[in-house]
C-alpha cells in the first residue's frame, strides 16, 4: 500500500495517519491514486472563457496555457475583471449558464473541458477542491461544520458515520481548529472568520484532492487572520501533495507562497515565471504596477529610538494626548468615552468601546487600527452621531454632541463627513450619483438647479472623475469609482472632520493605491482633520501623522506614526505589524520568522 | 479654517469663493508621509499598467441605463408579461369604448337594463363561432353577439359593463391597500420598537376580519342605514349607484396587511444599508430618508405584490358578488351576472360562459404582468440564452477571429 502523504512529514501524529488509512474500505483503491511530488497533474492549453452578454461573446479569459506539478503552488495574479477566477472555475465546471469554455485542460488523463454529469461530479471535491473567498457564504448556515466536512467524505467514499466523524475530527486538527470535538457541532455563524476559513480548507482537503484551487482565500479576512491562514497553507503545502492554484490580486499574499506566478490582465496572460523572476525583475508595466500598489510598511518612517507613545499599563486607559496648541479647539475630542450596543431581545447590552481618550487636532490625520470586532468602526460612527455614547464626552469641532437629539444635530452635520467601507451599499442605487453628491448641499444650503450642478461638477473634478458621470447610477460604476463618489459626497460641505471607515478594504490593491493617493491629495488641498480607520497598518502609515491602536474595545497604544511603526511598545501592536504582508519573498520570510517568534514569546 | 461661516444666507458667489479659497490654502503637512506613492504615480502615466476593472462583462449590458430602464427592458423581454399586457389593454379598451365612461356614450347601441325584442328564439347569440372553432360559421357580430336573457336584456352590454366594474373595483382596492399598506409598513419598519409593535398588532387584528362577513354586513348596512336616519331619496340613490366603489374601499381597507408586512420587512432590511446612514450624516430628515431613499428601493417588491393583489381582487369581487354580498343590481359585475344566470346554465349557457371567460382573462393577464414584473425587478433572474443562439454566435465569433488574426476582447471599454 502506498504511504499516505501525511505519514511522510508528520510521523509524530499517528492519529492523522490512521485517518487516512484506507484499510477495510471497498473504495480503498481510490485512495492510492495520489500524485507524487513533481508529477504533472494539470496541463492547460489555450484555455478560453467567454460569456454571452447582450447578444455577443465577451472574452473573460483568452489563450491560457500553463502546467502544474504536484506539490507546486501556482499563483494567478490580476485585478478584478482580469479573468483569473473565471478561468479557474471553468476547470471545475462552475461557470454560470451563459459561460463557455474552449481549449483544453487535462487533469492527469481526464479532459476537463466539456466534462458533464456524474463524471464531473466524481472529480469535483474528490480530485479538485475549491477554497472560496467568503467562508460565511460558502458554508451552509443550516448545518454544523462537522456535518459539512463529513458530507464531502461520505459523498466520495463508502464510510460509516462514526468513521467519517473520526476523519473529520482529524482534519479539523490538521487545520489547527482549537478543541475540534466541541467545534464539530458548531454552526458556521458561531465561528470566527478565520476559523470558518479553516473549516473550508479542511473540507477541501478531506478527499486529498490532486488539485486545490484557492480563490482569494484571505481577501475577506483581517491582516492578522490572513497571516494565520497563509501560515497554515504553507504548512499544508509541505504535508499534502496537491498542486495548488492560488488566485489573488495581492502581490503581498503571493510573496512567500508561490513557486510560479502568472499575471493576468484583461483576460490575457501578460507575464509568467518563477516567483523570483516576477518579484526580482518584473517586465510588464502591469506587474510593476501591482507590485507598487502594495503598501510597504515602514518605507516612509525613520527608525525612532525613543518612542513617545502612550500605552495602557495595568488596565489603566491610555491618557489623552496633550494639545499642541490649547487655544485651538480640537477637531475631535473623545474623553473617557464608552459606547454600548443596546439590548436586543435576549441579547444583553454589549459594550463595544470603553475608556476611549483621543484627540484629533484640526488638519491632522489620525489612523485608528485594530482587528475586526475591536470597536474601531463604533468609534467612527459615534463621531458622526450615528451612535450615542453611554459615558464620557464627545466634542466635534467645538460642538458637544454628547446626548444631543437628532433634530438639534443639523448644524453639527455640516462639519463632519464620513466615507463608508462598502462603496456598493453606501450609495442609494436608485439615485444618479450626481444627486447623491449634491444631497448634503441641497439639505444644508438649499442649493438647487444650476448652482447645485456647478458645485457637483467641481466636486467630481476634485475626485478626478469625468463630469458626465453625474448622471450615472451606482451599479454602472466600478468599486473604485464608487468610492471616489463616496469621498466627493463626504467632502461636499467641506467638513472640518472626515471619518474614513476602511474606505479601501473592499477594493483591489491597485485601486486602493489610487484611491489612497487621491485621498492624500484631497487632504492636503482641503486641510480637513481625519480619523482614518483601517485594519491594515501599512495603509494607515501612508496617510496619518499619528496612529491609535485598538483591541477589544480599548485603545492600547497611541503615538506618532514613526514610533508606532518602527518601535511599538504594546504586544498587540507588534503582532499587527508583523502580520502585514510585503511583496518581496526574502523580506517576507524574515518577517514571518519574526512573527512566529513574537507569538512564541506570548505563548511561553 | 475659512469655511466657518458658510451658512445658507450667504450668496452663491461667496460660497464658490470659499470653495476656491479653502482648496488653495490647504494644510502644509510634512512631506515625509507623501513619499511612497510616488513610484506608483510614475506608473500611472503608462496605459498598459492598468486593467479594465471589475464587472466589465456585466456592465456592458447596463451601460447608460437607469434602474427603471433596466426593469423595463427585462419586462419587455418577458413574453408572458407582454401577452398579459396586450390582453388586458384590449379587454379594457373594448369594454370602456363599447359602453362609454360616465356621461360619454359608447359605440354599442344597447344599454344594460332595457329588455329588447328577442332576435333569435331562445335568446341565442347572434355571433357565431367560425367553423374552425366548431361553430356554424362567422357571420358578423349581429345585434346581440353574446345572446339575451329571458326578458331580452343584452348580454354583451351587461358583460362589458361588468368588466368596467371589475377593473374599477380592482384599481380602487389596490390604491387603498397600497396607501395603507405602504404607509403602515414603512412607519413600523423604519421606527421599529414600540410603534412597530403597536402597528403590527393592529395589522394582526385586521387580518382576522373575515372578508365575506364584512361584505355581508356592508350590504345589509347599505340597505338599512338610509332608512334609519331618514336620508333623502337622492342620497339613497347615490349610495346605491356608488355601491361598487364603496365595496372596493372597504375591501381595500381589509386587504392592506399583506402589503404592510412586506413593506415592513423591506424597510427593516434596507434601513441597515450604509446609504441610509450616509443620508443621515448628510442631514436628511426621517421623512426624507423614508420616502426618498428607502421607499424607491422597496418599490420593486411593492409593485409586484400589488399586481398579484389586483388579480386576486378581481376574483374576490366576483366571488363576493356571486354569493350576493358584493355588488347588487342595478349595478352590474361579472360575478353578479354569473350568480343571476346560474339557473339558466342548461338552457342559456352563454349567459354563464361569457362573464366567466372575462373573469379568467382579467385575472390571468394581470397575473402574467405581475409575474413579468417580479422577474424584471429581481436582479438575480438572469436571462439565459438558448443553446442555439450561443452556438450561432460562437460560429460567428470564430469566423471573425480567423478573419482578423489575434482579436481584442469585444468589450474592453473603460
Amino acid at each position: 500500500m502506498t504511504e499516505s502523504p501525511m505519514r511522510d512529514d508528520k510521523p509524530s501524529q499517528p492519529a492523522v495517519t490512521d485517518a487516512f488509512d484506507p484499510d477495510g474500505h471497498s473504495k480503498a483503491t481510490h485512495r492510492r491514486d495520489v500524485a507524487n511530488k513533481g508529477d504533472l497533474i494539470l496541463d492547460v492549453k489555450d484555455l478560453s472563457v467567454n460569456f454571452w452578454v447582450n447578444n455577443g461573446w465577451f472574452t473573460a479569459a483568452h489563450g491560457l496555457t500553463y502546467q502544474l506539478r504536484a506539490g507546486d503552488v501556482l499563483a494567478i495574479v490580476g485585478e478584478s475583471g482580469s479573468g483569473k477566477t473565471q478561468s479557474s472555475m471553468a476547470l471545475v465546471g462552475l461557470l454560470p449558464p451563459n459561460g463557455r469554455t474552449s481549449g483544453s485542460a487535462k487533469l492527469g488523463d481526464t479532459e476537463l473541458v466539456g466534462l458533464k454529469g456524474s463524471r464531473l461530479r466524481s472529480i469535483r471535491g474528490r480530485q479538485i477542491a475549491v477554497i472560496f473567498q467568503e467562508p460565511m457564504t460558502a458554508l451552509n448556515p443550516l448545518y454544523t461544520v462537522g456535518f459539512q466536512i463529513m458530507e464531502t467524505l461520505r459523498t466520495h467514499f463508502i464510510m460509516s458515520p462514526s468513521e467519517a466523524k473520526r476523519q473529520a475530527l482529524e482534519l479539523m486538527r490538521l487545520v489547527e481548529i482549537p478543541e475540534p470535538e466541541s467545534r464539530f457541532d458548531a454552526y458556521p455563524h458561531q465561528l470566527s472568520g478565520g476559523q470558518r476559513q479553516r473549516i473550508m480548507i479542511a473540507q477541501a482537503l478531506s478527499c486529498e484532492p490532486k488539485l486545490l484551487i484557492a480563490d482569494e482565500p484571505t481577501t475577506a479576512l483581517d491582516v492578522t487572520v490572513q497571516a494565520e491562514i497563509l501560515k497554515l497553507m504553507r504548512q499544508l503545502r509541505r504535508r499534502v501533495n496537491a498542486g495548488i492554484i492560488l488566485i489573488t490580486h495581492d502581490m503581498g499574499v503571493v510573496a512567500d507562497m508561490a513557486d510560479h506566478i502568472i499575471v493576468m490582465k484583461d483576460g490575457k496572460v501578460v507575464e509568467s515565471g518563477t516567483a523570483a523572476q516576477i518579484f526580482g525583475d518584473p517586465q510588464h508595466p502591469y506587474t510593476k504596477q501591482l507590485l507598487a500598489a502594495v503598501p510597504h510598511l515602514g518605507s516612509m518612517s525613520e527608525h525612532a529610538e525613543n518612542p513617545k507613545t502612550l500605552v495602557s499599563v495595568n488596565g489603566r486607559p491610555v491618557p489623552l494626548t496633550p494639545p499642541a496648541d490649547p487655544s485651538v479647539p480640537p477637531a475631535l475630542l473623545l474623553e473617557d468615552v464608552a459606547i454600548d450596543y443596546p439590548k436586543q431581545g435576549r441579547r444583553p447590552v454589549f459594550r463595544a468601546a470603553e475608556h476611549i481618550n483621543l484627540r484629533i487636532d484640526p488638519g491632522e490625520v489620525v489612523g485608528l487600527v485594530g482587528e475586526s470586532g475591536s470597536g474601531k468602526t463604533t468609534i467612527g460612527r459615534a463621531a458622526v452621531a450615528l451612535l450615542r455614547v453611554a459615558e464620557g464626552r464627545i466634542t466635534v469641532a467645538g460642538h458637544d454632541i454628547t446626548g444631543m437629539k437628532n433634530r438639534d444635530l443639523l448644524p453639527f452635520r455640516k462639519d463632519v463627513g464620513i466615507v463608508f467601507q462598502d462603496p456598493g451599499s453606501s450609495l442609494n442605487p436608485r439615485l444618479p450619483v450626481g444627486e447623491s453628491i449634491g444631497e448634503p448641499l441641497l439639505l444644508h444650503h438649499a442649493l438647487r438647479g444650476a448652482e447645485l450642478s456647478k458645485r457637483v461638477e467641481a466636486l467630481l473634478d476634485s475626485v478626478e472623475l469625468p463630469r458626465s458621470m453625474r448622471n450615472r447610477y451606482p451599479h454602472e460604476l466600478s468599486g473604485g469609482q464608487r468610492q471616489r463618489i463616496g469621498v466627493a459626497r463626504a467632502l461636499a460641505l467641506q467638513p472640518k472632520l472626515l471619518i474614513a471607515d476602511e474606505p479601501t478594504s473592499a477594493l483591489d490593491v491597485s485601486v486602493q493605491a489610487r484611491v489612497l493617493k487621491l485621498f492624500q491629495d484631497l487632504q492636503q488641498e482641503y486641510g480637513f482633520a481625519c480619523l482614518f480607520i483601517s485594519h491594515d497598518l501599512a495603509v494607515v502609515e501612508m496617510l496619518s501623522k499619528r496612529i491609535a491602536v485598538m483591541s477589544h474595545g480599548h485603545l492600547v497604544e497611541v503615538g506618532d506614526t514613526a514610533d508606532i511603526v518602527t518601535n511599538p511598545q504594546d504586544d498587540y501592536t507588534r503582532r499587527l505589524l508583523a502580520a502585514v504582508p510585503v511583496p518581496d519573498p526574502e523580506e517576507q520570510r524574515k518577517r514571518r520568522e519574526l512573527r512566529d517568534a513574537i507569538i512564541g514569546d506570548l505563548v511561553s | 479654517m475659512s469655511n466657518d461661516n458658510v451658512t445658507p444666507q450667504h450668496g452663491r458667489d461667496e460660497r464658490m469663493d470659499d470653495l476656491d479659497e479653502s482648496r488653495g490654502q490647504g494644510d502644509t503637512r510634512d512631506a515625509a508621509t507623501s513619499g511612497s506613492l510616488d513610484a506608483f504615480e510614475n506608473l500611472e502615466r503608462d496605459e498598459g499598467a492598468f486593467g479594465r476593472g471589475e464587472g466589465v462583462g456585466e456592465s456592458i449590458e447596463t451601460e447608460g441605463l437607469s434602474q427603471g430602464r433596466i426593469v423595463l427592458q427585462r419586462f419587455v423581454r418577458h413574453r408572458g408579461a407582454v401577452f398579459g399586457m396586450i390582453m388586458f389593454g384590449l379587454t379594457a379598451i373594448l369594454s370602456f369604448s363599447a359602453m362609454g365612461v360616465g356621461p360619454i356614450p359608447g359605440w354599442w347601441p344597447h344599454d344594460v337594463s332595457t329588455p329588447y325584442n328577442i332576435a333569435i328564439p331562445g335568446g341565442e347569440p347572434t355571433m357565431h363561432m367560425p367553423t374552425w372553432l366548431g361553430g356554424s360559421g362567422w357571420t358578423g357580430l349581429g345585434p346581440f353577439p353574446f345572446g339575451q336573457d329571458l326578458i331580452g336584456q343584452d348580454n354583451f352590454a351587461q358583460v362589458m359593463k361588468g368588466i368596467q366594474t371589475s377593473i374599477m373595483v380592482m384599481f380602487v382596492i389596490v390604491i387603498v391597500a397600497m396607501l395603507f399598506g405602504v404607509l403602515i409598513g414603512s412607519l413600523s419598519g423604519y421606527y421599529r420598537g414600540r410603534l412597530d409593535n403597536l402597528l403590527m398588532r393592529f395589522t394582526d387584528l385586521v387580518i382576522t376580519l373575515p372578508l365575506i362577513v364584512i361584505g355581508a354586513v356592508l350590504g345589509k348596512m347599505v340597505g338599512t342605514i338610509p332608512f334609519k336616519f331618514n336620508w333623502s331619496q337622492g342620497t339613497v340613490a347615490a349610495i346605491q349607484q356608488w355601491m361598487p366603489v364603496e365595496l372596493a374601499l372597504v375591501l381595500g381597507l381589509v386587504l392592506w396587511p399583506g402589503l404592510a408586512r412586506l413593506t415592513r420587512s423591506e424597510f427593516l432590511r434596507l434601513r441597515e444599508y450604509e446609504f441610509v446612514d450616509s443620508a443621515r450624516v448628510a442631514g436628511a430628515s426621517d421623512r426624507r430618508i423614508m420616502f426618498k431613499h428607502i421607499l424607491p428601493n422597496a418599490m420593486g417588491v411593492v409593485i409586484v405584490n400589488v399586481t398579484l393583489l389586483m388579480s386576486a381582487s378581481v376574483v374576490l369581487e366576483a366571488a363576493l358578488s356571486y354569493l350576493g354580498f358584493g355588488i347588487r343590481p342595478p349595478n352590474v359585475s361579472l360575478g353578479l351576472l354569473i350568480s343571476q344566470n346560474q339557473a339558466a346554465f342548461n338552457t342559456r349557457p352563454w349567459l354563464f360562459w361569457w362573464p366567466g371567460l372575462f373573469i379568467i382573462i382579467l385575472a390571468l393577464s394581470v397575473n402574467f404582468i405581475g409575474d413579468g414584473l417580479r422577474d424584471a425587478f429581481d436582479p438575480r433572474t438572469k436571462r439565459i440564452p438558448s443553446q442555439r443562439a450561443m452556438d450561432k454566435a460562437a460560429a460567428r465569433a470564430n469566423a471573425q477571429t480567423r478573419a482578423q488574426a489575434p482579436s481584442n476582447s469585444p468589450g474592453g471599454a473603460q
